[in-house]
């Protein structure tokens, strides 16, 4: 099972307590009505799918309850680091440089 | 599986020489959703100092309160408080912005003791259970449920779960206590 840290509880605590929800930093264009038909399309299902760090959402639901963000290998399924939702988005050396 | 009914009157479920379950009295909860700068104006108007970092307690006569997240606590006490936190908390409505919901009537709470209550535990819950000290307790995961998780004593607990859910997360640790006291 994974062990994951949440970012607001300071604990790290088993996967079945997290929810996967998608991947992180995705803008919604601030104004839907003048988007093209390819930003909406992009924004709504145009993902990156990374073989490598993989910059995604999780949610502690049977917990906090709170969204948080977190680079996770999708190779190894290592968690590298894990930040509050909001937060700016780690330069990629800087996590997997840590890890190794 | 034991098969458990769905309305839970108070008293013993299950008692062994592991484990005992008993469902409590019920009692007044409210939920407390309120901004971190709000929260001193609330304390005080409670008479209960919220704790602020997530799984403390606090405990000011009768009435308890949890943090189960950076905004949000659990308060429980007497039924006859229940009218006073109300209006405690309506009063300063204005000063502080926040959402008090009496969830009274939506869980029902066990409490777990025995020799064996943390393994009892285990049979449902992925965390370590250690890491809950006596006093603590968190919001966490049952058998699939989310339950709220208070620890008394090293092997005392009490779990708040949803009433829809109760038959569910009741019947396992029913069965629980039986097998454990096999052993």
């Amino acid at each position: 099972m994974l062990l994951i840290k949440c970012p607001y509880c300071d604990e790290t605590l088993p996967e079945l307590e997290f929810a996967y929800a998608g991947e992180a930093h995705i803008t919604r264009p601030p104004t839907p009505a003048e988007a093209s038909d390819e930003e909406w399309r992009d924004f709504l299902f145009i993902r990156s799918n990374v073989k490598g760090a993989h910059y995604e959402r999780w949610r502690h639901v049977h917990g906090c309850g709170r969204f948080f963000n977190a680079v996770r290998d999708t190779v190894s399924d290592r968690f590298l680091v894990t930040y509050p939702a909001g937060g700016l988005r780690p330069a990629v050396d800087d996590v997997t440089g840590s890890s190794k | 599986m034991t098969q458990l009914p769905t309305h839970f009157e108070s008293g013993q479920l299950s008692a062994t020489s592991a484990a005992r379950v008993t469902v409590v009295e019920p009692m007044a909860r409210f939920s407390l959703r309120a901004g971190q700068g709000d929260v001193t104006a609330i304390s005080e108007a409670l008479d209960l100092a919220l704790p602020t970092k997530i799984g403390q307690r606090t405990k000011a006569g009768a009435t308890e309160a949890m943090c189960l997240g950076p905004d949000e606590w659990v308060i429980i006490a007497p039924d006859s408080e229940a009218v006073r936190l109300e209006s405690a908390c309506t009063a300063i409505y204005d000063q502080a912005p926040h959402s008090l919901t009496a969830i009274s009537d939506r869980e029902i709470t066990v409490r777990i003791d025995g020799p064996r209550a943390a393994d009892l535990l285990t049979l449902g819950c992925p965390r370590d259970l250690d890491a809950i000290l006596p006093n603590e307790g968190r919001r966490t995961v049952f058998d699939g449920v989310t339950v709220v998780l208070w620890r008394d004593a090293e092997q005392e607990f009490r779990l708040d779960v949803w009433r829809s859910f109760a038959p569910h997360a009741l019947s396992l640790l029913v069965t629980g206590c039986t097998e454990l006291a096999l052993e």
